[in-house]
């Protein structure tokens, strides 16, 4: 997919997200939307996945270890065709196969339950190491929080992965800054994250988690790297896409109500616009 | 009873799955620094490249089982059943029990058996961890023939399930030829009519010993081991307890949320019997040999004895 499409796919998904929480009156729009571009990259472009057989053997894993944002990966998830857009609407509501947190059971394509914080990462170690101790080529992604590195299991992995010198393995930090009590250096600072994933024995790309450009590169490096895991911290805006929820550690945790809403549609409509004018001058 | 036999559940925990990793070439062991201990040690020899140390990091050890499942691996994970039950908890329950993952969790060195170490690493709830997780199956041998079987039925059954074994060599009791394991399934070792004693792990051969002095008073007590404390074989202990009209239940754990716990909510809604739980009565352990603690904290054959008599005089 070009740059272009990459990024006229992210809005969709941004507007999946919103329309999916603003539907539930529940869920986390900030971190759902600094990893929009990030899922989108993932789903569209370098996953080798298959839709119509979400449990093929063969394919790429992913692990979204800071589960709190679901909306963003089941918004991704339902525009790359493992089930019906329509369905995010039913997110959080009761008898709804979108939990308010990833379950592998009941969601095609959801490779790991997860939502308690630090161990999506221990989750895809494993999966890592299936792949090595059986030979296979598939690789393993998974997306935490900045503020999910807080928690010790994350380090756990990261030595172990480190040690077994999974290179079928990349860890993404959505590195938005913001958790929900403030700014993550205020709260209880996790970094330096490069040193700390450096000193682990991975190779650590930093990126803007909005650019293609940069996603594509550290992805192709991530891949081309051996004898070590990838660890690519991206620097992203919380709330990206919807200036009032942008930067805010308050849309951590809180859906739009119905005016809300309608501005946050009408941002996204104007990313469209942006993004057809582009391409006819492009 | 072979007295002269003596064989400690972590031992036989380790020889089964070396017997397991033939038929099983899905099977893979993780350990966390205890592979001498737990006895996944004698696995690592055989399988040197499906043994996985995590290093002292349990809670890791139990997401990157949780992987390996979800790639068709069978992982056995192994520790200390106060690490691999009590520090894993919500490990267990969120990344292997909410998505039902095949994953088996080996815990050795349970209850105080543990011994000089002490109260730190003497694990007395581990039963009422694992209970409370939905789909759980939890299992707690009684010797080294019932252990192996367990491990065994462990591989074979498709779902997460929780073995408890113990530090300390213990007597062997089923070497039966009609002997037959099978998960859910509690066994009459010993028929009778006066009380039921219904007891697990180490306490099995306890209370037999217990019912051989009550036998010598004249008083038959019924001896049930039963080795899978969850699901729970609420049929036979129901059944025993209408016959016998009182029920007591013996675990090397805490008389909260074990065996106990579970016999008494099996028999409550009908208020089939009273129900005494012998067990440790809400304490810590502490340091001492493990035979010295055992009958300091009465789940030895006398102290079961002592309080069966107690409590069917009263």
């Amino acid at each position: 997919m070009t740059n272009s499409d990459l990024k006229k796919t992210a809005n969709k998904v941004r507007k999946g997200i919103i329309t999916a929480i603003h539907s539930a009156k529940a869920g986390h729009p900030g971190g759902s939307l600094s990893a929009a571009d990030i899922y989108t990259y993932l789903y569209f472009e370098e996953m080798n996945i298959d839709p119509q057989n979400p449990r093929w053997e063969e394919r790429d894993r992913f692990v979204l270890s800071k589960g709190h944002t679901a909306p963003g990966l089941y918004s991704a998830l339902a525009h790359r065709g493992f089930f019906p857009v329509a369905d995010l609407t039913t997110l959080r509501q009761l008898g709804s196969y979108l939990q308010g947190h990833p379950c592998m059971q009941h969601v095609p394509g959801v490779d790991m339950s997860s939502g308690s914080l630090g161990q999506g990462i221990s989750a895809a170690v494993g999966m890592a190491l299936a792949g090595k101790l059986d030979g296979k080529d598939y690789r393993v992604y998974t997306l935490l929080g900045d503020g999910e590195t807080q928690e010790g299991q994350v380090w756990e992995a990261a030595m172990f992965a480190g040690h077994r010198k999974l290179d079928n393995l990349t860890v993404i930090v959505d590195n938005n800054g913001l958790q929900i009590d403030g700014a993550v250096d205020e709260v209880c600072t996790p970094y330096p994250l490069d040193k700390k994933f450096e000193a682990f024995n991975f190779r650590v790309i930093t990126i803007d988690a909005h650019d293609y450009d940069a996603l594509r590169a550290a992805f192709q490096e991530a891949r081309a790297t051996k004898g070590r895991p990838t660890a690519i911290i991206a620097r992203s805006m919380k709330g990206k896409g919807v200036s009032f929820m942008e930067g805010q550690a308050a849309w951590h945790g809180v859906a739009p109500n119905d005016e809300q809403f309608a501005l946050a549609m009408e941002d996204l409509l104007k990313i469209d616009t942006e993004l057809s004018q582009e391409e006819e001058i492009g | 009873m072979s007295e002269a036999i003596k064989i400690a559940t972590r031992e036989s925990y380790g020889k089964a799955l070396v017997e397991l990793g033939a038929q099983y070439p899905n099977l893979v062991v993780l350990d966390a620094d205890l592979a001498g201990a737990t006895k996944t040690g004698i696995f690592k020899k055989a399988y040197p490249d499906r043994h996985i140390n995590c290093g002292i990091a349990e809670c890791n050890m139990t997401g990157i089982a949780a992987g390996l499942a979800t790639c068709g691996k069978i992982p056995f994970i192994s520790s200390f059943a106060m690490f691999a039950a009590g520090r894993n908890y919500e490990q267990i329950r969120n990344s292997i029990g909410y998505p039902h993952l095949n994953v088996k969790i080996g815990a050795t060195h349970a209850g105080i058996t543990v011994g000089e170490d002490g109260a730190s690493h003497q694990c007395n709830e581990d039963l009422a961890l694992m209970r409370t997780i939905p789909g759980m199956v939890v299992m707690c041998p009684a010797d080294d023939i019932e252990a192996r079987a367990a491990v065994h039925a462990a591989a074979a059954y498709d779902g997460p399930v929780y073995l408890r074994f113990g530090r300390a060599a213990c007597p062997i009791i089923n070497d039966r030829e009609d002997y037959h394991f099978q998960i859910g399934k509690a066994e009459i070792l010993q028929e009778g009519t006066a009380v039921t004693i219904a007891a697990t792990g180490i306490c099995v051969g306890a209370a037999l010993e217990a019912a051989d002095m009550l036998a010598q008073e004249g008083i038959k007590a019924e001896v049930i081991n039963v080795c899978t404390i969850k699901p729970l074989d609420e049929e036979l202990i129901k059944s025993s307890a209408r016959k016998t009209g009182k029920v007591v239940t013996a675990e090397e754990h805490s008389i909260i949320g074990g065996l106990g716990s579970a016999v008494c909510d099996a028999l409550s809604e009908e208020a089939i019997a009273p129900v005494y739980k012998i067990g440790m009565r809400d304490v810590f352990g502490e340091s001492g040999p493990a035979p010295a603690l055992v009958a300091k904290y009465r789940l030895d054959g006398k102290g079961i004895y002592e309080q069966v008599k107690a409590f069917i005089s009263n």
